[in-house]
């Protein structure tokens, strides 16, 4: 494992996000530890690579075919973050690529594994050396039932890994991270992108799928998030809700299968019943907390303590106890 | 318009999903067409419709115990099904899958031109949403995929893409390789007419040589394990008679996650 040569990306440069130092924490009882980063790296960022023990970030620059400067969105177009890093494991002689579980994400790391003739995990909940030596990626299925680990069987390994994997926790010693630039010709994509959007990441509440607490909130919340908003900020938690919910316009964006994948610490789902969809998306969370006024709802079969009533009159009530406790 | 669906069979959600042998266990009654494949169908159908004239087939790799995929396909108004099976494919990986699919493609394209492969957002038993992306690159052909919403005019394909928190707004001209999500449409359901149509229909079996293809491509990796996890305890319930509330805070309180 010594000389191990592990790569993370880093995308956006500009900003880290929990994902990223997540990853960084688990590349570093993997081996040595790199970034590659889509642009180049702010002050800021790189104090925070130094503190996780990232011995040097690779910073792309891209051009194309004809030798032009590539700067705008294309950057983050997954054809493009996996040039950048089937270029950066080449030239770093690179044993394993860590990527965050996100969709894009997921597409980078596979394009980056078609090139490099590498074994490829989606999604491991963890990341470990095997008793030969191989990397090893165990992975939690089926809505949480059943857990399967996986050996990468090639010499280089590609993970993408669910957010919460592991506590992020700085190396013990800070390292002085090297910038390097790392040359990469764009591939003909065939694609036009006319626009790209980030949705602003709110500044009061934590991102969905990085969040420690997610409090969701279903059909029963009648359309009225109010209740579900206000548990939350007395938690610090993120918000969710069902795959109804988002497409009655009560919310914007769902836990499920086919939206976001949570596990986090603590998961609150009021008003949601819990059917199959969406029990594929939480059902990995550490501890499941339900409100229902129906009885019989199949969330409750899944959930370690639940309140049965109107979560108008019990998410309000909580929050304010919450917020005596927090003094 | 001349349109290609992949589709697979997978356990059914509702079902006690799990593995034998550290294979995903398959039992031909509790498995059913991919949900999601169900929205690249329908995208498929509204675009010949559209066009006024075309056909869509839909396309596995699959043993035969994956029929039943096909024929929901073929009773949601899907005009051809193509089966690939073939030993050298059992336990296909991703890029073996998508070597495959993209094999079968070609096939077709001898044919006749194929102007777009459909695919949905990802198949509920693996999660992976890598084959369409795959798929595409192995086909040389632009790849647009988790379209939420897609328009053809004059030839290209413009879509309007969501994943995580990025929204973009992208086009490529036909032929391409599009994935859609689950809200890029309602898929219709079977009715008496599209029923009583699809008992005519057959299966088309292909095997890899039939597509050229004589080894399967080494496998990358290998499951050590597939174990279920131990059942959740019992649940503490408690019935809001006025302090529902506080007990939530307090369950949060005392197990520290506050």
């Amino acid at each position: 494992m010594t000389n191990r040569t592990v790569l993370v990306l880093l995308d956006p440069a500009t900003e880290i996000r929990t994902s990223a130092l997540e990853l960084f924490t688990i590349a570093r009882g993997l081996g040595t530890v790199e970034a590659v980063a889509l642009a180049g790296v702010g002050v800021e960022v790189l104090a925070q690579l130094e503190a996780y023990g990232v011995e040097s970030v690779h910073q792309a620059e891209f051009s194309d075919a004809a030798g032009r400067v590539v700067t705008g969105d294309e950057r983050h177009l997954p054809a493009v973050v996996a040039a950048a890093l089937a270029a950066a494991v080449r030239r770093a002689d690179a044993d394993v690529v860590l990527l965050p579980s996100s969709f894009a994400a997921k597409e980078a790391a596979a394009l980056t594994a078609h090139a490099l003739g590498a074994g490829l995990i989606i999604d491991a909940a963890g990341v470990s050396e095997g008793d030969d030596g191989r990397i090893v990626g165990s992975k939690r299925v089926f809505a949480g039932s059943w857990d399967t680990s996986c050996e990468v069987t090639t010499d280089v390994a590609v993970l993408t890994v669910r957010a919460n994997a592991v506590v992020p926790a700085p190396a013990a010693a800070r390292v002085n991270t090297q910038t390097e630039p790392l040359p990469v010709e764009v591939p003909e994509l065939g694609v036009t992108l006319a626009s790209r959007e980030v949705k602003a990441r709110s500044g009061d509440r934590p991102p969905l799928e990085e969040a420690a607490i997610v409090v969701a909130g279903g059909r029963g919340t009648d359309g009225d998030f109010g209740p579900v908003t206000e548990l939350a900020d007395a938690l610090g938690a993120a918000v969710g809700a069902s795959r109804d919910a988002v497409f009655e316009g009560w919310w914007d964006t769902y836990v499920g299968q086919t939206g976001v994948t949570v596990a986090p610490r603590v998961y609150i789902g009021a008003g949601i019943s819990g059917a199959p969809h969406h029990r594929g998306g939480m059902q990995a969370s550490q501890h499941i907390v339900a409100v229902n006024s129906d009885p019989e709802a199949p969330i409750f079969e899944i959930c370690d303590f639940a309140v049965i009533g109107e979560l108008a009159d019990v998410l309000p009530q909580a929050a304010e106890e919450i917020r005596r406790h927090k003094g | 318009m001349r349109i290609v669906v992949t589709v697979k069979y997978v356990p059914d959600i509702n079902t006690d999903r799990g593995f034998e042998d550290c294979r995903v266990r398959r039992t031909p009654d509790e498995g059913t067409l991919n949900e999601l494949d169900e929205n690249a169908i329908e995208a498929a159908l509204q675009l010949v419709e559209a066009a006024g004239e075309g056909e869509v087939v839909a396309l596995t790799v699959a043993p035969p115990d994956g029929d039943p995929a096909l024929r929901k396909a073929f009773q949601l108004g899907v005009d051809r099904g193509v089966r690939v099976s073939d030993d050298i494919l059992a336990g296909a990986d991703y890029f073996a899958t998508a070597a495959a699919l993209a094999a079968a493609v070609r096939k077709l394209e001898s044919e006749g031109p194929v102007d777009l492969v459909i695919t949905g957002m990802a198949a509920l038993d693996g999660l992976g949403s890598v084959v369409p992306t795959l798929l595409a690159t192995e086909l040389g052909r632009p790849a647009l995929t988790l379209a939420k919403k897609l328009g053809v005019s004059d030839g290209v394909l413009s879509v309007t893409r969501e994943h995580d928190d990025v929204t973009e707004e992208l086009s490529a001209p036909l032929p391409a390789v599009l994935s859609v999500t689950d809200t890029a449409n309602q898929p219709r359901l079977p009715n008496f007419k599209r029923i009583m149509a699809a008992r005519g229909k057959q299966v088309e079996a292909w095997t890899a040589s039939d597509l050229g293809l004589d080894a399967a491509p080494a496998a990358r990796t290998r499951t050590l394990s597939a174990g279920p996890r131990p059942e959740r305890p019992e649940a503490e319930l408690v019935t809001d008679k006025g302090e529902g509330g506080k007990a939530l805070a307090q369950y949060l309180i005392k197990n520290d996650l506050v």
